[in-house]
């Protein structure tokens, strides 16, 4: 039998990570200001998450500005929303099979 | 990772997955507030149309006014008291659950509920404008274009709401090949549905 874990996405390990692809796969393009919010985050530790993801293409980021504001924002690209869609089947396939 | 950690995990993602992308903070009790004050205001309408009917408004006691000024200045006085009491309910919910109460969720909302809704006001009015005889369509049209409304937004809230959006557009279809009933009709859709719907919403999501 294959092992279940190996399916599982190494960059997704981190609640953080798992918690930014969520909102972007149910949102065209969420802004920077508005993850924090959601997530509940400091600056820093959501930028360094927001990073990693996008090394990874699993997310895209647009920079605007709105009057003088820099408006960060940030969409999911299809191999991310495709990752992120295997590493849910596999969570759901280990609990159905433990 | 044990199984208990796991499907925390899936609810943690699926929490966020609802609250990034629906608004949650709509409040049931602001349903049954609109529905009294729509049924309130059906009756001093039902009165305002007694009393014209008996020759009361302009004519004697009370000549200034006309029977559509006075219909409207109803009309308009329930479209403000429920907006505000809709949207006192609403923020106190959002309080409660340490939500923003204007983000891209609620502008969602509100967007998509407007849409048909404006639309409908539009027709309402031209209606009007171009058939002084059509009267009793304005209840039919208006139930059914905010039935439409409800389904439109109900991707971005609670999706109870689709439910009641349909009861509207059923309550406006009949109303449709009963004219001349349209104040009781526009009274159970407005008043009775949104009774009943705000009370299901009160007791599925907020009394624990």
């Amino acid at each position: 039998m294959k092992n279940p874990i190996g399916s599982l996405n190494k960059i997704f390990d981190s609640r953080i990570r798992l918690g930014v692809m969520s909102v972007l796969i149910v949102n065209d393009s969420v802004s920077f200001n508005d993850l924090k919010q959601l997530l509940e985050l400091t600056d820093g530790n959501l930028a360094s998450h927001l990073n990693t993801l996008e090394q990874a293409a699993y997310i895209k980021m647009h920079k605007a500005f709105i009057g003088r504001k820099t408006n960060t924002t940030y969409t999911i690209t299809p191999l991310g929303k495709q990752s992120f869609q295997s590493h849910l089947d596999a969570l759901e396939k280990m609990i159905k099979g433990i | 990772m044990n199984q208990q950690e796991q499907l925390e995990t899936l609810n943690d993602i699926r929490n966020i997955m609802n609250r990034s992308s629906k608004f949650i903070s709509l409040s049931g009790l602001s349903g049954i507030f609109a529905g009294i004050t729509a049924l309130l205001g059906a009756y001093f309408a039902h009165q305002a149309l007694k009393d014209y009917l008996a020759g009361n408004i302009g004519y004697g006691y009370d000549a200034q006014s006309d029977i559509e000024i006075e219909l409207l200045k109803i009309g308009v006085l329930v479209l403000v008291v429920a907006l505000l009491g809709g949207i006192f309910f609403t923020y106190r919910q959002s309080r409660k659950k340490n939500l923003p109460l204007w983000d891209s969720t609620s502008r969602n909302l509100i967007v998509n509920l407007a849409i048909p809704l404006v639309t409908g006001g539009l027709f309402v009015i031209a209606l009007l404008l171009n058939h002084s005889n059509a009267v009793g369509l304005i209840a039919p049209s208006t139930l059914i274009f905010y039935g439409l409304a409800l389904i439109n937004a109900s991707k971005f809230t609670y999706s109870d709401i689709k439910f009641l959006g349909v009861c509207e557009i059923i309550l406006g279809i009949i109303a449709m090949f009963n004219i001349g009933y349209g104040l009781y009709f526009w009274a159970a859709g407005f008043g009775v549905l949104h009774i009943l719907y705000g009370s299901i919403m009160y007791f599925k999501y907020e009394k624990r």
